[in-house]
C-alpha cells in the first residue's frame, strides 16, 4: 500500500528519480519482511537463492564424479560411496534445481508482470510453494548427512525397496513434499494466465515465455501426483511388508519403471519447455524481428507437454517391457521431437534476416539451440529400439540427457538471468564478462559432454567408477571440460553479484525489449504497475518499436550502445 | 462466465438422492463380489465403482454447477489416468504375445 502512494506522490510532484522510487527491493526492509513476503517478485529471489545452493552442492558431487574418473582405478571412493555420490548429483540437480529452476525463479517474476497483473493469483500459496520446497529440501540433506542413498536419483525397485540400505525412505520424503512446491507453483501459474490477463491481452498476444511456463505447469499439476504416489508405494513395500514391487508378494518391479517415468520423463519437458519460453523471447529481442511462428511455438509448446506424457516407457526398452509396448513408445518420442523441432526452425527463421546483437543472453541462446538440436537428434539415436540396445545404461546416454538438461536447460536459465537481471535487479552486469562466461560455459560443455558419446558408444558404462583404460583419454577430456564449465558458471556468480552494488542503473528497458515487463520500472513496485496495463498492440513488435526509437533520440539508445 | 461467479445452491433433495443412489450402488457392490461372473467380476466392480465415482464428482463436488473450464480441469485429471493406466496395461497384456516370453 505504502509503496504506491509514494510512488503517486513522487510523480505528482514531477521530481521523479530513480534514486528515491520505491521498489519491490527497497519497500521494507529485514529478514521478516522477506520471509513473510507475498510478494511473488521476493519469492522469486528467495527460490533464486535457494536453487542456487542446491545447484553448488549438485555441482560439487559433480566435481566428485569427475574427480574420481579422471584414472581408471578407484582412487577417492569405494564403489559404494561413488554410488551415493553420483545419487546426490542427480537428486540435488534434478528435483532441487532444474525443476525449479527457470519456473520458480524467472516464471514466478515475470509470469504475472508479463499479463499485467499485481501478483500471481494465489500470493501465499506461492509463499508456500517456498517453505515446501525447503522443508522437503530440508529432509533430503539431512538424509545425505546422516549417510546418504545409493540408488541413484531413479529409486529403481526392487534395490530401493527391498535391497538398498542407503536413507532411501528420508530422501523420499523429501522429494515427496517438494513435488508439492511444484504443483503449487504450476497450479499458481495455470490460474494466474487464466485469470488474471490485463485488459486486451489475449491468449494470442502472451509472450512466448508465458505460453510455455503454462505448459510447464500442466506437467507439474498432472505428473507430480503420480510420482509421489510412486513414492508412497515404495514406503509402503519397505515399512509394511506390502506387495507391490516385489516379486515374491506378488508385485512387479517394472510397474515402478511405469509409474516413475510418468512423471519423470515429462519432468524433463518442466525443465526444458520454460527454457525454450526464454530464448523464444531472447531471439526475438536480439535478433529485433517479430518472432517467427508465433502460433506455432505456442502450440508446440503444449504438444510437447500432452505428447511429452505418452513417451515415458522409452526408458524401459531393455527392462522386460513387452516388444509392442516398446514399439509405441518409441513411436511417440519420434512424434514428440516434431513440435521441438518446430521450435528450433522457428528460431532459425527468426534470425533470418534479422539484425542479430550478439549480446550475453543471446549468446546463452544461440549455444541453447545448438546444444539442444544435438541434445535432441541423440534423443532420436535413444528412442531407435535397435540402437538403444547397444546404447542403454552407457555414457552415451548420460552425454545425451546432459545436452539436453544442462546445455538446453541450464543456458536457458542463464540466458534469462542475464537477460531480466537488470529488470529483477535494476542493474547491469558487466557485459564483456558476461559474453566471455557464455562462451566458456559452452567450450567447456562441450568439452566436458562431447568425449561421453564417444566413450558411451564404445562401451563405457554409467554408474562405474572402474573402467577399462582404453576410456581414460575420454574420460580426462570430459574431467578437464568440468573444470573449465565449473569455472564458467562461477564467473556469472561473481560478477552478478559484483552488479548489485557497483553494476550501472538499468533504466526500464535497457535492451529495447518488447513486452509488459519492460514498461514498468526496474525494479517494479511492488504491484508491479502503478497504473493497470492495457494492451492494445502484438507482441514482438520490434519493427514498430525501432521505428519509433529511430525517430526520436532516446535515452534508451544511449544506454544500449553502452551496454550492447 | 459471468453467471456462473456465484454459487450456485444445491436443494438439498438432490443431495439425498444422491447418497442414496451411493448407497445402493454401494449393496450392489457388496451383492456382486458374492456372484462369481468369471472373466467379468472385474469389469462389474469397475462399472460400478466409476458410476459412484462420476456421482461424487458431478454433485457432491458441484462440477456439474461449475463452469466449462472446471469441467475441462477436471476432465483432464481423468484423461491423464487414463494415459496412465491404459498405456501401463498395454505393457501388461503384451507381454505374452511373444511366444516364448516372460509374462
Amino acid at each position: 500500500m505504502d509503496t504506491t502512494s509514494t510512488v503517486e506522490r513522487v510523480s505528482a510532484t514531477g521530481i521523479i528519480s530513480d534514486t528515491i522510487r520505491t521498489n519491490f527491493l527497497n519497500a521494507d526492509y529485514g529478514i521478516k519482511s522477506w520471509l513473510l513476503t507475498k510478494d511473488h517478485k521476493r519469492i522469486a529471489i528467495l527460490y533464486l537463492i535457494s536453487i542456487t545452493v542446491f545447484f553448488m552442492i549438485g555441482g560439487a558431487f559433480a566435481a566428485m564424479i569427475r574427480m574420481e574418473l579422471i584414472t581408471p582405478e578407484a582412487d577417492v571412493f569405494t564403489s559404494e560411496a561413488y554410488n551415493k555420490v553420483f545419487t546426490t548429483h542427480g537428486i540435488m540437480m534434478v528435483f532441487f534445481f532444474l525443476i525449479p529452476s527457470i519456473p520458480a525463479t524467472l516464471g514466478n517474476f515475470l509470469v504475472p508482470v508479463m499479463v499485467g497483473a499485481r501478483d500471481l493469483a494465489f500470493p501465499r500459496i506461492n509463499l508456500l510453494s517456498w517453505y515446501i520446497y525447503v522443508i522437503g529440501g530440508l529432509f533430503t540433506l539431512t538424509a545425505l548427512v546422516l549417510g546418504g542413498v545409493d540408488t541413484g536419483w531413479t529409486f529403481y525397485t526392487p534395490y530401493s525397496s527391498t535391497y538398498s540400505n542407503g536413507y532411501v525412505m528420508l530422501t523420499g520424503i523429501g522429494i515427496f513434499i517438494t513435488g508439492f512446491s511444484s504443483i503449487l507453483t504450476g497450479l499458481n501459474f495455470i490460474v494466474t494466465v487464466h485469470k488474471m490477463r490485463a485488459p486486451g491481452l489475449g491468449w494470442f498476444r502472451l509472450p512466448l515465455f508465458v505460453w510455455a511456463n503454462y505448459a510447464a505447469s500442466l506437467i507439474m499439476v498432472l505428473g507430480t501426483p503420480v510420482v509421489a504416489i510412486g513414492i508412497v508405494m515404495i514406503a509402503l513395500e519397505r515399512g509394511l511388508g506390502l506387495g507391490i514391487f516385489d516379486p515374491r508378494l506378488g508385485g512387479d518391479p517394472v510397474l515402478f519403471q511405469h509409474i516413475f517415468w510418468f512423471y519423470s520423463h515429462p519432468a524433463v519437458y518442466i525443465m526444458i519447455l520454460p527454457g525454450m519460453g526464454v530464448v523464444s523471447e531472447i531471439m526475438a529481442c536480439f535478433s529485433r524481428r517479430h518472432i517467427f511462428g508465433y502460433k506455432f511455438i505456442a502450440f508446440s509448446s503444449l504438444g510437447i507437454a500432452i505428447i511429452g506424457f505418452l513417451v515415458w516407457g522409452h526408458h524401459m526398452f531393455v527392462s522386460g517391457q513387452s516388444s509392442y509396448a516398446g514399439i509405441v513408445f518409441s513411436l511417440f518420442t519420434f512424434i514428440v521431437a516434431v513440435p521441438s523441432a518446430i521450435k528450433v526452425f522457428n528460431w532459425t527463421a527468426t534470425m533470418h534476416k534479422g539484425r542479430i546483437v550478439y549480446s550475453t543472453p543471446m549468446m546463452y541462446a544461440l549455444g541453447f539451440i545448438g546444444l539442444f538440436l544435438v541434445g535432441g537428434l541423440t534423443g532420436l539415436f535413444c528412442a531407435s529400439l535397435g540402437v538403444d540396445i547397444h546404447i542403454h545404461d552407457t555414457y552415451f546416454i548420460v552425454a545425451h540427457f546432459h545436452y539436453v538438461m544442462v546445455g538446453g536447460s541450464v543456458m536457458a536459465y542463464l540466458g534469462g538471468i542475464h537477460f531480466w537481471w537488470p529488470k529483477m535487479t535494476g542493474r547491469m552486469y558487466p557485459e564483456g564478462w558476461g559474453r566471455f562466461s557464455a562462451l566458456l560455459v559452452f567450450v567447456g560443455f562441450n568439452l566436458t559432454f562431447f568425449p561421453q558419446f564417444i566413450a558411451g558408444y564404445l562401451g563405457m558404462p554409467r554408474r562405474y567408477h572402474v573402467y577399462p583404460p582404453e576410456f581414460q583419454i575420454y574420460n580426462v577430456l570430459s574431467s578437464g571440460g568440468a573444470l573449465v564449465l565449473g569455472i564458467g558458471f562461477m564467473i556469472p556468480l561473481i560478477y552478478l553479484f559484483w552488479s548489485l552494488k557497483y553494476g550501472e542503473k538499468a533504466g526500464p528497458n535497457p535492451w529495447r525489449a518488447a513486452g509488459l515487463e519492460w514498461e514498468t520500472t526496474s525494479p517494479p513496485p511492488t504491484f508491479n504497475f502503478d497504473y493497470q496495463p492495457v494492451v492494445d498492440h502484438e507482441p514482438y513488435n520490434y519493427s514498430e518499436i525501432d521505428a519509433r526509437s529511430s525517430a526520436t533520440v532516446s535515452t534508451h539508445s544511449v544506454q544500449e550502445e553502452q551496454h550492447v | 462466465m459471468s453467471d456462473h461467479s456465484e454459487h450456485h445452491i444445491v436443494p438439498l433433495k438432490v443431495y439425498f438422492l444422491v447418497f442414496s443412489a451411493l448407497m445402493i450402488l454401494l449393496f450392489v457392490t457388496v451383492g456382486v463380489a458374492m456372484v462369481n461372473l468369471g472373466p467379468f467380476n472385474i469389469y462389474v466392480a469397475m462399472s460400478i465403482a466409476i458410476i459412484k465415482a462420476v456421482l461424487v464428482v458431478l454433485y457432491f463436488m458441484h462440477v456439474r454447477y461449475s463452469t466449462r473450464l472446471t469441467m475441462v480441469v477436471a476432465a483432464a485429471g481423468f484423461i491423464w489416468l487414463v494415459f496412465l493406466l491404459g498405456i501401463t496395461i498395454l505393457d501388461y497384456t503384451s507381454r505374452s504375445w511373444i511366444p516364448g516370453s516372460y509374462q
